[in-house]
């Protein structure tokens, strides 16, 4: 049986819907429209139902319902239900039964202004609150420095095995591989000219001066700045970051210096073992590649080595170490109370490691250029 | 404040941006009480019990704690304060990366001169008396929940607190291991005169243990009912109480008309 929906005007403020057939899934739109251009008539005050020739329904016909009630209840238009069927009584009973709150409905902010006004003003805090992590995080470091600080020495060395040795094959095959492609990519213009030789110091000094500091960052910011911001979100859920500040255990000694310790001093270590495998990596090209002599390449590697290349690529891994840590515990800490919260701050915790790399890269070279260094 | 006063609350205002999700909250908390905080959820319980604990300013009002106002009081004021208040949240916020003994043992070594010997048997003496004996090397996510709660709760005594804060504890609990939580909280109030202040809407806890409560109401966002649990079901001051404490068996009738 088609279902219908239809109506009958039985005195000039009277409208009787009638429903009949199989009422589900039913989808004439313009029926519905005819409908509601009854109901918003001014002259209606009762609405009854007639649904003597209803057969099965589903819950289109509750929402149909629903919708035909509340709208009724907001034109102070009385509705008789006492035709309806028991069990849609019982439903529609069921769904006025709690008054809407009307606190609930959130302000539908449409205004350009204050959308604008809210999030430069949301920027702003965010800013100021980073910036007030920051100076605790450094206030706690000098705080540790004059031992007034304490931090766990078994969290310490945990920070210090996930961010050292197990991070070593990740950082190997990357830094191998970036040797590899500098070294490929040098040669291939190099070639043209018969300069084949100088791949050994392109790729000595771009690993030692920057790629190895930068590509050990990157790798170190998706693989530990991501896994502190989901430890110390996860720590949030639990209410343990609560716990501890109730506990007045201040929470940036406990949870931020072993991992920024640990990471100020692997970095470096880790920046010097990129270099080196960096530099292997671009040796291979040029050995099996270019057919230079290993011992040619070897000579021309540590002629082109210069100690302030060193230094600078130290110097930037350490810089980078501070940076991964702080983004790695900042979106942790700042990190809200349920799983979406902990993604996003993980995601955070990555982007904002990388562009700040970035940014402090850009800072040091403009730095070592303006004073040539 | 009266000298058997541990926590006074006057005019309190709590609001998140424009919601006010409390308002004019006045109540007095004694020594050596039982105090529930009851209400439907999303009455505010929690966020109360966060702005006594230290946990989230109020947008307005006061907190006496002892004799200390202490939203205005200074940060290192504060820390001392808490530190005398021990609380254990829903989950037990255990630490997850700790054994049970080293959680205990956390503030001991944060706040006091013990040697290391004498946290051990501090630690042991705490989980003991929780009825975690031997579970000291045991990690949070190899103990029930039930047991998590307790080692929470020993961690909350560690240092001897004059108040403790329970937030929900029998939560997530079957009716055994919530009756012997009960029956844990009774013993620490009776043995230590720890001031106990628990947030629950778990009736058979709220008249097992309350000595004194307040009644947060969802609709009017304040105080509607003060003092003892059973005195309340026996004279309901108005009907919301009456159909909270009741299960919504009695009271209906008049929240028809």
């Amino acid at each position: 049986m088609s279902p219908e929906l239809d109506y009958n005007w039985i005195s000039g403020d009277t409208l009787e819907i009638k429903i009949s057939g199989d009422y589900v899934s039913f989808d004439k739109k313009a029926q519905k429209d005819d409908l509601y251009k009854q109901i918003r008539h001014k002259t209606l005050k009762n609405i009854k139902f007639d649904t003597r020739n209803l057969g099965r329904w589903d819950t289109v016909l509750v929402v149909l319902l629903y919708d035909i009630v509340k709208t009724a209840k907001n034109k102070s238009i009385n509705v008789d239900t006492s035709n309806l069927q028991e069990s849609l009584k019982r439903l529609l009973n069921l769904a006025f039964s709690v008054p809407e709150h009307k606190t609930a409905n959130r302000k539908n902010k449409t205004d350009i202004l204050i959308c604008v006004g809210e999030k430069t003003i949301n920027i702003f805090n965010s800013f100021m609150s980073g910036i007030d992590f920051v100076s605790s995080s450094f206030k706690s470091i000098g705080r540790f420095i004059v031992s007034s600080a304490t931090m766990r020495k078994i969290d310490f060395l945990f920070a210090l095995e996930d961010c050292g040795y197990k991070a070593f094959p990740i950082v190997t095959l990357i830094s191998f591989m970036v040797g590899l492609i500098l070294g490929f990519v040098g040669a291939m213009q190099l070639k043209i000219f018969g300069a084949q030789i100088f791949v050994a110091s392109l790729v000595a000094i771009a690993m030692l001066r920057v790629m190895g500091a930068m590509m050990t960052g990157i790798i170190m910011a998706g693989r530990t700045g991501s896994a502190y911001a989901a430890t110390i979100g996860t720590m949030q859920v639990n209410e343990e970051i609560d716990a501890m500040r109730t506990m007045g255990i201040p929470v940036v000694d406990f949870l931020l210096l072993p991992r920024v310790m640990a990471l100020m001093l692997m970095m470096p270590l880790l920046t010097v073992f990129s270099d080196i495998v960096g530099i292997l990596g671009g040796g291979m090209v040029g050995v099996l590649m270019l057919d230079l002599p290993l011992q040619e390449y070897w000579n021309a590697t540590i002629d082109a080595m210069r100690m302030k290349d060193f230094l600078i690529g130290v110097f930037h891994g350490f810089v980078f170490g501070c940076i991964i840590a702080l983004c790695g515990c900042y979106y942790g800490i700042k990190s809200g109370k349920d799983a979406d919260s902990v993604g996003k701050a993980t995601t955070n915790a990555v982007v904002y490691s990388i562009v700040w790399i970035i940014i402090a890269t850009a800072v040091i070279t403009v730095f070592c250029q303006v004073f040539g260094i | 404040m009266s000298k058997s006063a541990e926590i006074k609350v006057e005019n309190l205002t709590v609001a998140y941006g424009d919601f006010v999700l409390m308002k004019d909250v006045n109540f007095t908390i004694n020594k050596g009480d039982i105090f529930i905080i009851m209400g439907a959820s999303g009455s505010g319980k929690s966020t109360l019990l966060r702005v006594l604990t230290g946990l989230k300013e109020p947008t307005k009002g006061v907190v006496y704690i002892g004799d200390v106002d202490f939203w205005k009081s200074d940060k290192n004021v504060q820390n001392k304060i808490m530190r005398k208040n021990g609380i254990l949240y829903q989950s037990g916020a255990l630490f997850s990366s700790m054994t049970l003994a080293e959680n205990v043992a956390m503030p001991l070594q944060q706040y006091t001169n013990y040697s290391d010997d004498e946290i051990g048997e501090i630690v042991s003496l705490k989980l003991a008396l929780v009825g975690l004996a031997g579970f000291e090397d045991f990690y949070p996510s190899e103990i029930s929940g039930g047991m998590k709660k307790r080692a929470g709760l020993a961690r909350a005594l560690a240092l001897d607190p004059k108040i403790v804060y329970f937030d929900e504890p029998s939560a997530g609990l079957d009716p055994v291991s919530a009756k012997l939580l009960d029956d844990l909280i009774i013993e620490i109030n009776k043995s230590l005169g720890t001031t106990i202040v628990v947030v629950t809407h778990e009736l058979a806890s709220i008249f097992a243990i309350g000595t004194n409560s307040i009644f947060l109401d969802n609709e009017t966002r304040t105080i509607t009912a003060k003092g003892n649990p059973k005195e309340l079901l026996s004279s309901p001051p108005n009907n919301t109480v009456l159909r909270f404490l009741t299960r919504g068996i009695k009271g209906n009738e008049e929240a028809a008309k």
